[in-house]
């Protein structure tokens, strides 16, 4: 049973058809998904959920689909780790990394939205799925779409990693390479979805998909007891997660599944890319463009769509914006893989080095709960690390040049005695 | 002054169709207020009542957004052009 009610424009509040819409005609605000919250109360238990498989689809009823999803029945429920290793090395108590760098199938949080986003296109009748991407959302409708038999074509910039353009070409999806920003991209795409009759996830079908990323919010809470985190730290490209982060809590207070909400919502970019950490500085309401330059190009949106609710976002909730340079970023990628065993991408670098940026400035107390949200694969973007790590040691298959190679390490405690 | 407007296409309907205009005024709220008097109704599209620009709508003054310049009160000068916008193209995180 579903409990969409429809679509309403988040500026004007007119209401419309659960239909491929994103833009209001009135006063071209953004529409957004609407649902029947008191029902949900009556029917959604913790209970209910907790008896549920472990995937995103335990919080069906907050999720905007007529019937059951017909594609990524698997997606979601990532672990919630309690990072000790890296809370002491940044001295705070209570850190955890929700991790979807290791989301099915494609290894990002945006399977989330486009599990989402193709059941509800498939729901509305379409036959192609395309998308705009920077990287992750191109794997991922490549791949989903593979999954339930759909033809896609996915838009990129040329200048993305080769990991995320073979991830895509590898599910027989058409890849479009445009010469130009994914700014300029997204720009084309627009057109494109005016003009042919297709499923774009992230711009006709987008009130739809973006609803996805709110389990990723829901699961954290339920990972964490059905409490609140005091911090949450989120990646921001073109803003719409952390958006729904936000949303989702404040759903999951209002239908009465968690209490006390007291989170704080911080947003990390790259310094090469920082529209919406540089309006929250500034406190402006007005989001600048920039032209992106950073080697975090899953965050590459100098144009960011949802930067305007985002930068409200962190102010509403108490929280901040801060931006990290691309060395910052690789240390950090370094700092998490060697403290907790985690490769992300460098998304999450960019995360990781925001939150160690917002401790030492004292904005995050020590003493408090903290998340830090991992939402890709550092597998994907290994380019961005040659020539940043160790070389490894080459030596002969003999024993004595590895004898050497001990000796030559100080290691020779480690010897059998 | 005639400044030359482009017009979107889900505002096409309220000027018979044309996607350019001309408008008289010399700075973009008088312009805003003079296509409001030959085209009725495409004021409150791009405005709020009290007469600010919506949030989800551009106007730019040949490549520039308004925003960052005067907004409304940003002065024209012969051969500006104007193109009204909406912000909304899609997005991706």
């Amino acid at each position: 049973m579903s409990f969409m009610k429809g679509l309403k424009c988040r500026e004007c509040g007119k209401e419309y058809p659960k239909e491929a819409l994103h833009v209001c005609e009135l006063c071209f605000g953004p529409l957004e998904v609407n649902y029947e919250y008191e029902k949900i109360k009556e029917v959604l238990t913790r209970q209910t959920i907790e008896k549920r498989p472990p995937n995103m689809w335990r919080y069906k009823e907050l999720l905007p689909l007529e019937s059951d999803p017909s594609v990524g029945a698997q997606v979601g429920f990532t672990p919630l780790i309690r990072a000790h290793n890296l809370g002491n090395a940044l001295g705070v108590r209570e850190l955890y990394i929700k991790n979807d760098a290791v989301n099915y199938p494609t290894l990002s949080f945006k399977d989330r939205v486009v599990s989402v986003a193709i059941s509800r296109a498939r729901e509305l009748g379409f036959k192609i799925i395309a998308c705009a991407s920077t990287g992750n959302l191109a794997n991922s409708v490549a791949a989903n779409s593979a999954a339930c038999g759909m033809e896609s074509y996915v838009f990129i910039p040329h200048d993305l990693e080769q990991t995320k353009i073979m991830g895509t070409l590898i599910y027989g999806a058409t890849v479009v390479s445009i010469k130009g920003t994914y700014d300029e991209v997204n720009r084309l795409c627009s057109e494109i979805a005016g003009k042919y009759g297709w499923a774009f996830v992230n711009i006709n079908i987008r009130p739809y998909y973006a609803e996805g990323s709110k389990t990723f919010g829901y699961e954290m809470i339920e990972q964490l007891g059905w409490r609140f985190p005091r911090h949450v730290v989120v990646p921001m490209a073109g803003g719409s997660l952390i958006t729904k982060i936000w949303k989702s809590f404040n759903e999951l207070q209002k239908i009465g599944l968690a209490k006390n909400l007291d989170s704080r919502i911080y947003g990390a970019q790259a310094a090469g890319c920082a529209p919406i950490v540089n309006a929250v500085k500034e406190g402006s309401e007005l989001i600048r463009p920039v032209r992106p330059n950073t080697i975090a190009k899953s965050l590459a949106i100098g144009n960011p769509a949802d930067g305007y609710y985002s930068a409200k976002v962190m102010r509403d909730s108490g929280g901040w914006g801060e931006c990290v340079t691309d060395d910052e970023i690789i240390s950090a990628m370094k700092l998490l893989a060697e403290t907790e065993g985690i490769f992300a991408e460098t998304a999450g670098g960019v995360t990781l080095g925001v939150t160690k940026k917002l401790i030492e400035q004292g904005r995050i107390p020590k003493d408090e709960s903290i998340v830090v949200s991992i939402t890709g694969n550092g597998l994907k973007t290994q380019e961005a690390l040659y020539g940043k790590l160790n070389q490894v040691t080459v030596i002969n298959a003999r024993l004595a040049e590895f004898d050497d190679l001990v000796r030559a390490n100080g290691k020779e405690y480690a010897l059998k005695s | 002054m005639a400044i030359k407007v482009r017009i979107p296409t889900p505002l096409r309907k309220l000027t018979n169709g044309s996607d350019e205009v001309f408008a008289e005024g010399r700075n973009i709220g008088e312009i805003i207020n003079d296509l409001e008097k030959s085209f009725p109704g495409l004021k409150e599209r791009i405005c709020e009542g009290d007469g600010k620009l919506r949030r989800f709508v551009n106007i730019y003054l040949n490549d520039e957004d308004i925003r960052f310049k005067k907004n409304l009160e940003t002065e024209l000068k012969e051969n500006d052009e104007l193109s009204i916008i909406p912000a909304i193209a899609g997005g991706s995180i």
